[in-house]
């Protein structure tokens, strides 16, 4: 079959055989590492914990609460059957008004109810995977480029580019002004790609930042604004962790900031989720809100592609319109939190780890440098293989994320219950506490050298693939820490 | 340098303007049994609406399936964060069970070659992008589905080069017709990547014969190239012959070790028969381990809803109830589709003979002015104003002889079918009398609606379409 598998693969598209799903890096490969030893805090104390997951899983019970409370939210109950059919057949890719109303409502609440949203101008796509890939399909043909300020979120290279044929031309962001977005930055990307003869459609944002967790301020956002005004270039916001944001400063949409702005725009458009927000990600609700109708229309053609189920749009419609549910769930998850990130940063901040300035995300940007025993990528790599191996925490590297200084980490902190926190936090004590044990900060960078890094970093593997060293791999049973995982078998 | 990129400004999602004129006027006068009973009745809608209280009565019998719950355990959060693109293993299981099931248990799907997606309209775009790209082209039997211009090469940048099929032989596939087409590819510099089939046939409703599917399989490893079979309709076949998967074909032939084995690739819904098109469930099925790794990597841009995926797999997996519902599902769409039949006799017109799907190909050759597809719209614009019936042109579905039109049966309630077939026999008895001052009629009135029509605001069509089959 050789032969033959070989001639089939030129029959295939080279989307099919390229590898721009960008999932031959260490980004999946810290995933491949906990789903071979998963922590449990019975079945497998030694276990792997996952903090490589931006999932919010601090209020399940909240939601969990308001369907028991309203039966009839669900089209399968007895309660609320009579709707079955009529949502069932649904597939107007108009989406049901009662849904994109509930939508905009929340958006208006998340931006500080500053702006309204248009129940009208609301289209969904399959997450906000779907979203930002129909927006680059909308806004840049094969070739063209678009400007993203790193560190930014890994996927964006398959999201943005991989059936779209664009481009990605990073802006890099420095630890110096706490990776800001500066008008020079941008300028000096934008002229380097015109040089290179890169046609640039755009600039795309995460605000609130993942990985950062901070939000943009408005001086930056306006400078964002008037930037891609003046180039006449599209600004797309992904402000899918709007409602993650604790404490100050607020979070301000991009659609406060050029109500007071004199800009066009048919330039301007939001990206929005409730994977993260309100924690469903299986959900797959992806919106994109757009100020051009052009971009609107034609984004909701293509939301055939992707639209959200009329079960969960109905489910969502019903819990979304519920404002008193919105509103104390909104508080509420601020405030857990709010809590999770102070519990973390200052238990790091006692064994001498200090994190980015941050009031948003599920995760904290973690400050490794000094523990890099030379500032490279190679170094932060063997650092990031230690961090799995022995501390057993899956953590994101900076260098996923394509950020330009070596030593920065990605550590989610609301996919887990108070306990695995604390677990988590000792693993890390009792790492630093060994380091300090051998003399200075030189011998600590020994001490990582002398573990056993057997593992090479190779990017050809593909996720799939056993990639373990028997280091790594420690005996345990597969534990089923949910049905779900029971069903597998 | 365009602002926008050239999909949104090309318009070249195939929308027949005409086509969604029906629609439009259809959302503007809707029938009513009470509220409207003048307005016009929806016909151009393949949608299932027969077995609903099957399902109905399921819900109320499996109240766990409804509350988020497995064994008294709510399980909730976890499918609230499931979002793996290699889909909920149960409901996978489910699904390639009820695929067999529906093929007689023929044959047996493997879970590991199936990628979920967010219907078939997303289904097939990403078998696109896995198996072509702007050069290629696919083959199409006409007439096909108006969709398959937008999903098939909108976004793809492949092209459709069509298989002409005629009533001379039923529309079948014939061996001229693809090697003509293959041909006319050639001229047009397009490299053909494959073909793409429905079966059971939408508009035509008929299962494909084994001749066809021998045909077709013979064709692809000559030419080396792919093959796609639509199957979204595979559950709505009511009477013989029964229906035959092209992956049946492929094991009677002991083709398993062949090339092109890998090269033939399912397309499934259960929209059509289970009648949940808004639920958003497709599926792909490839042997080809390369396109099922990059189909399911794929299917992060549209992945089904884990709600969904929960509460259907506790239903497919009910195998008293697929059964008893496949069983009645068939009869109920067999005595629709013969009350569809039967009606349209009396009113003189015939249709092709089917045995699948949930519509008719209408003949109504007789009924046109002239041979032409000008005709045709004339026709086609009299039984949506006049006869107040939305059904759809052969033109819409580039069938290369006019006159020929797809009715809907089984999207309304048997008293409506029954008042469509009256309205339709008044219309046709009026025809035949008064030819003459018919023919004057038809003058005037073709004369204002061409006003009226230019009038119309085209965008408002494009913002009408509907997620149609």
């Amino acid at each position: 079959m050789e032969f033959t598998r070989n001639n089939n693969r030129q029959l295939l598209s080279k989307i099919a055989t390229n590898d721009r799903h960008g999932e031959n890096t260490p980004y999946f490969e810290g995933w491949k590492a906990y789903d071979s030893n998963p922590f449990h805090p019975t079945q497998n104390p030694q276990g792997v914990i996952q903090m490589g997951l931006a999932e919010n899983q601090l209020c399940f019970d909240l939601i969990e609460k308001w369907l028991l409370e309203n039966p009839d939210a669900s089209i399968c109950t007895a309660e609320g059957v009579d709707r079955f059919r009529d949502i069932a057949i649904f597939q107007d890719y108009h989406g049901l008004k009662e849904f994109r109303q509930g939508i905009a409502k929340l958006m208006g609440r998340v931006g500080g109810n500053r702006v309204k949203f248009d129940p009208n101008r609301i289209v969904m796509s399959g997450g906000a995977t779907g979203a930002n890939e129909t927006v680059m399909f909308c806004l840049a043909d094969p070739g063209d480029a678009f400007l993203v300020p790193s560190p930014y979120y890994a996927a964006f290279s398959r999201d943005l580019r991989w059936r779209t044929g664009l481009e990605i031309v990073p802006v890099d962001c420095k630890s110096s002004n706490n990776f800001r977005i500066t008008r020079t930055a941008l300028e000096e990307a934008y002229e380097k790609a015109q040089r290179s003869n890169i046609n640039v459609k755009g600039v795309i944002i995460a605000n609130p930042s993942n990985p950062l967790g901070t939000v943009l301020d408005k001086e930056t956002m306006r400078s964002l604004v008037s930037f891609v005004n003046d180039k006449s270039i599209h600004l797309v916001c992904d402000e899918i962790y709007a409602a993650t944001v604790f404490g100050s400063p607020r979070f301000i949409s991009i659609a406060e900031i050029i109500q007071d702005m004199d800009c066009n725009r048919d330039l301007i458009h939001i990206v929005y989720s409730l994977s993260k927000d309100m924690g469903l990600p299986g959900f797959r609700v992806g919106i994109i809100y757009s100020f051009n109708d052009d971009v609107m229309n034609c984004a909701r053609k293509m939301s055939s592609f992707g639209l959200v189920s009329s079960q969960t749009q109905f489910l969502l419609a019903a819990m979304l319109n519920d404002e008193e549910f919105v509103g104390n769930f909104l508080r509420e998850s601020s405030k857990r939190l709010a809590k999770r990130h102070h519990v973390f940063t200052k238990g790091l901040e006692r064994v001498g780890i200090s994190t980015l300035k941050s009031n948003a995300g599920l995760f904290f940007w973690m400050d490794m440098r000094p523990l890099l025993k030379e500032q490279t990528v190679q170094a932060e790599i063997e650092l990031w293989r230690v961090i799995i191996n022995k501390v057993k925490l899956n953590v994101s590297p900076g260098s996923s994320f394509q950020c330009s200084e070596p030593g920065w980490f990605r550590v989610c902190f609301a996919n887990m219950d108070d306990e695995t926190v604390q677990v988590a936090l000792e693993r890390i004590r009792e790492f630093m506490h060994q380091g300090k044990e051998e003399d200075g900060v030189s011998e600590k960078s020994k001490h990582w050298r002398k573990q056993n890094l057997r593992l090479s970093f190779s990017s050809s593997r593909l996720y799939n693939e056993s990639l373990m060293s028997p280091h790594m791999i420690s005996p345990h049973s597969p534990i089923p820490q949910s049905p779900l995982v029971r069903a597998r078998t | 340098m365009g602002l926008l990129s050239r999909k949104v400004t090309c318009n070249s999602h195939g929308q027949d303007s005409s086509y969604f004129l029906g629609w439009e006027e259809y959302e503007k006068n809707p029938y009513d049994e009470v509220k409207n009973p003048k307005g016009i009745i929806q016909m151009g809608l393949a949608e299932n609406q027969l077995s609903f209280d099957l399902l109905e009565s399921w819900l109320a019998k499996n109240p766990e399936a409804a509350s988020f719950k497995r064994d008294g355990q709510s399980i909730f959060k976890e499918l609230a964060l499931f979002q793996d693109y290699h889909g909920l293993p149960a409901f996978k299981k489910a699904l390639v069970d009820f695929m067999a099931e529906i093929r007689g248990n023929k044959v047996t799907f493997d879970t590991n070659n199936i990628v979920l997606t967010a219907g078939a309209t997303s289904a097939n775009e990403t078998l696109m992008f896995c198996l072509a790209e702007k050069g290629d082209a696919f083959l199409l039997p006409t007439p096909y589905y108006p969709g398959f211009d937008r999903d098939l090469k909108w976004r793809t940048g492949a092209e459709i080069v069509p298989i002409v099929c005629t009533s001379s032989n039923g529309f079948q596939i014939t061996e001229p017709a693809l090697e003509e087409a293959y041909q006319e590819a050639q001229r047009r510099n397009l490299r053909v990547k494959g073909v793409l089939v429905t079966n059971p046939s939408n508009p035509l409703g008929t299962t494909m014969t084994r001749t066809e599917l021998d045909l077709l399989l013979n064709f692809i490893s000559d030419k080396e190239i792919h093959l796609i079979s639509d199957e979204i309709y595979a559950g709505t076949v009511f009477s013989s012959p029964a229906f035959v998967s092209i992956i049946e074909v492929l094991k009677d032939r002991k083709l398993e070790s062949s090339q092109v084995w890998e090269r033939v690739h399912v397309v499934y819904s259960l929209s059509k028969d289970l009648g949940l098109p808004g639920f958003r469930v497709g599926a792909i099925y490839s042997n080809d381990p390369i396109v099922v790794a990059a189909a399911t990597k794929m299917s992060s841009f549209g992945l089904v809803s884990s709600q969904t995926q929960f509460l259907l797999s506790a239903m497919l997996s009910d195998k008293k109830f697929t059964k008893e519902y496949l069983s009645k599902n068939h009869k109920r769409l067999q005595k629709r589709q013969n009350k569809l039949v039967s009606g349209l006799e009396k009113a003189g017109i015939s249709c092709l003979e089917s045995n699948a799907g949930l519509f008719c190909w209408v003949d109504m050759r007789h009924l046109l002015s002239s041979n032409t597809f000008e005709a045709e719209m004339e026709l086609w614009k009299r039984i949506v104003y006049d006869v107040k019936l939305n059904i759809s042109p052969g033109s819409s579905c580039h069938c290369t002889e006019p006159g020929w039109f797809r009715v809907c049966f089984a999207n309304m309630s048997e008293d409506t079918l029954k008042l469509a077939m009256q309205r339709l026999k008044s219309f046709v008895s009026s025809i035949t009398i008064n030819n003459q001052s018919h023919q004057e009629l038809k003058n005037t009135r073709r004369k204002n609606r061409n006003k009226w029509v230019f009038r119309l605001s085209f965008q408002s069509f494009h913002d009408r379409e509907q997620e149609e089959r």
